[in-house]
């Protein structure tokens, strides 16, 4: 009996996860259509772009400067072991374009916005508000995802770039004017050592995280429970689900771009 | 106007319609009533569109709304409709000017100033002038239920769909949404469905009535014809007894 029941639980787990798995990938389909199709509605997009991008530069500017300062003190700190303080430029430089901006971006982004983009949609979908386009005869993909999901991929490399340049400029004032680095150090080590292919690199996995970001975020909205509680569910399942895929995604797209880049 | 032939739908194991058929005339107006939970709404969100039937068909105007595979197609059938959503379901982020003006901007080619001088006419129309710059939450839900209808009636529908008409309103405010109903319907002539628990305040806007049990019409009649109606379910639930067939979930 408990054999059969088990059995049966887990098989509902397997069915349901694949229809969730598919029903996900039918949506970000219809999304991107979405994205191409007239009729095109630039101020609801200029709109998601101020929510997503533009109000979340000074918290993600200021982490970013912070994680470039801690970078500089760790890096010299290492570094100083080995004789070799002078490549705390590069260190703190390639940490963050290649890795650390992109990721701690994406993860700042999907908790300050996509928590807020799934609790907007939730909400939206519990008060009947995205029943209420349909019957208007307005696809709710295209006037609330598209747009959102646009958005993230627009915001995220854009965040990422200022991540990196204040970073960068946090790195350096932690190396030159707390522990001693010269500037000329700092700044020729780090621009022979960051090549075009490193930002490159940085660029490509911040443009995935948005669309990670956009497509989680809005998919869970969108699919929302009942009640204030599936509005919960929602959200949290957005941010947990949101900041491991780009987790996971993120190893297996260093793997790749640094094979490709290599080569 | 409406038809809707043989509609069966259900969740899981759970059979909600099984077998329903409606009839509405055009320019009449038919209230389906029953306790909550029998499938009132998804009847309404079947003849939308936004859920489809398991089985049967269901004809807005002459047009198949079940047979339309995309979303274009089915949006061409929703063109005809208006619909009043049980708490308004106005958009948060726009103003009730906006709200009103929505339809028009999306469906409609109109130009600014003839959607402007169309959404002053209905916000004129029913009172509702001095609140088209507020957001619906500072406004209380007897208005947001008439900001609802004034989006449901700005582009002239040929089917008007409510849900719920009085849900969370007081009895003044509402009785002023089946004044309003009956106003709308006299001054715009659109044919009306109504789902409704509230008996006997929703028959003053109703031609017939139809009652749902156990996913099946059970009685359907003029107001007059339900109130004579010797059927014990109807009966219990007409007089809000707990006694009787309908079991209290």
């Amino acid at each position: 009996m408990n054999l059969v029941s088990t059995t049966e639980r887990f098989g509902n787990f397997i069915i349901n996860t694949t229809e969730q798995w598919g029903r996900s990938w039918i949506f970000l389909y219809r999304t991107l259509v979405a994205l191409i199709k007239p009729p095109y509605r630039p101020f609801l997009y200029l709109q998601q772009l101020m929510m997503i991008g533009v109000n979340s530069t000074l918290v993600i500017a200021l982490i970013g400067l912070f994680t470039g300062a801690v970078l500089a003190v760790q890096g010299e700190y290492t570094l100083a072991k080995f004789g070799a303080t002078a490549y705390t430029g590069p260190a703190v430089a390639l940490s963050l374009i290649r890795e650390l901006g992109p990721v701690l971006t994406a993860l700042m982004l999907i908790g300050r916005a996509g928590s807020a983009v799934t609790a907007e949609l939730g909400i939206m979908r519990i008060t009947e508000q995205v029943d209420a386009l349909r019957s208007m005869a307005v696809d709710p993909i295209k006037y609330l995802m598209a747009p959102r999901l646009a958005a993230g991929l627009i915001a995220m490399p854009f965040l990422c770039a200022i991540f990196n340049v204040v970073g960068i400029f946090g790195g350096y004032c932690v190396a030159v004017g707390l522990l001693g680095l010269s500037s000329g150090t700092f700044m020729s080590e780090m621009t022979s050592a960051v090549g075009l292919v490193d930002v490159k690199s940085g660029f490509i996995k911040s443009a995935v995280f948005g669309l990670i970001f956009g497509w989680v975020s809005c998919y869970k909205g969108y699919t929302c429970g009942f009640g204030a509680q599936g509005v919960n569910k929602a959200t949290t399942q957005s941010v947990v689900t949101a900041s491991v895929a780009v987790l996971i995604v993120d190893y297996f797209l260093t793997s790749v771009l640094t094979r490709v880049f290599m080569d | 106007m409406i038809s809707v032939r043989n509609v069966h739908k259900r969740f899981g194991p759970q059979v909600v319609l099984d077998g329903v058929s409606i009839e509405i005339e055009p320019g009449k107006t038919t209230t389906v009533v029953g306790p909550s939970g029998v499938g009132k709404s998804v009847l309404l969100k079947l003849i939308m569109g936004i859920m489809t039937p398991d089985a049967g068909e269901i004809y807005i105007g002459g047009d198949n709304i079940t047979k339309a595979k995309s979303e274009a197609a089915k949006n061409e059938v929703r063109k005809q409709l208006g619909v009043l959503f049980q708490s308004a379901a106005l958009f948060d982020s726009l103003t009730i000017y906006d709200n009103i003006a929505f339809p028009l901007l999306e469906r409609s080619r109109l130009s600014a100033s003839k959607t402007h001088s169309k959404v002053l006419a209905i916000a004129e129309s029913l009172s509702l002038g001095p609140y088209l710059s507020n957001y619906p939450e500072q406004v209380s839900i007897g208005i947001r239920k008439r900001v609802g209808m004034a989006r449901a009636l700005i582009t002239e529908p040929k089917v008007l769909l409510v849900d719920e008409p009085n849900t969370g309103l007081d009895p003044l405010d509402g009785q002023e949404v089946y004044d309003l109903i009956n106003a709308c319907k006299n001054q715009w002539g659109f044919t009306g469905l109504v789902i409704s628990h509230e008996l006997p305040e929703v028959f003053q806007v109703s031609e017939r009535v139809a009652m749902i049990l156990g996913g099946k019409i059970i009685a359907e009649g003029t107001p007059a014809e339900m109130i004579a109606s010797t059927d014990p379910a109807v009966q219990q639930f007409l007089n809000g007894r707990t006694d009787g067939p309908i079991k209290i979930q």
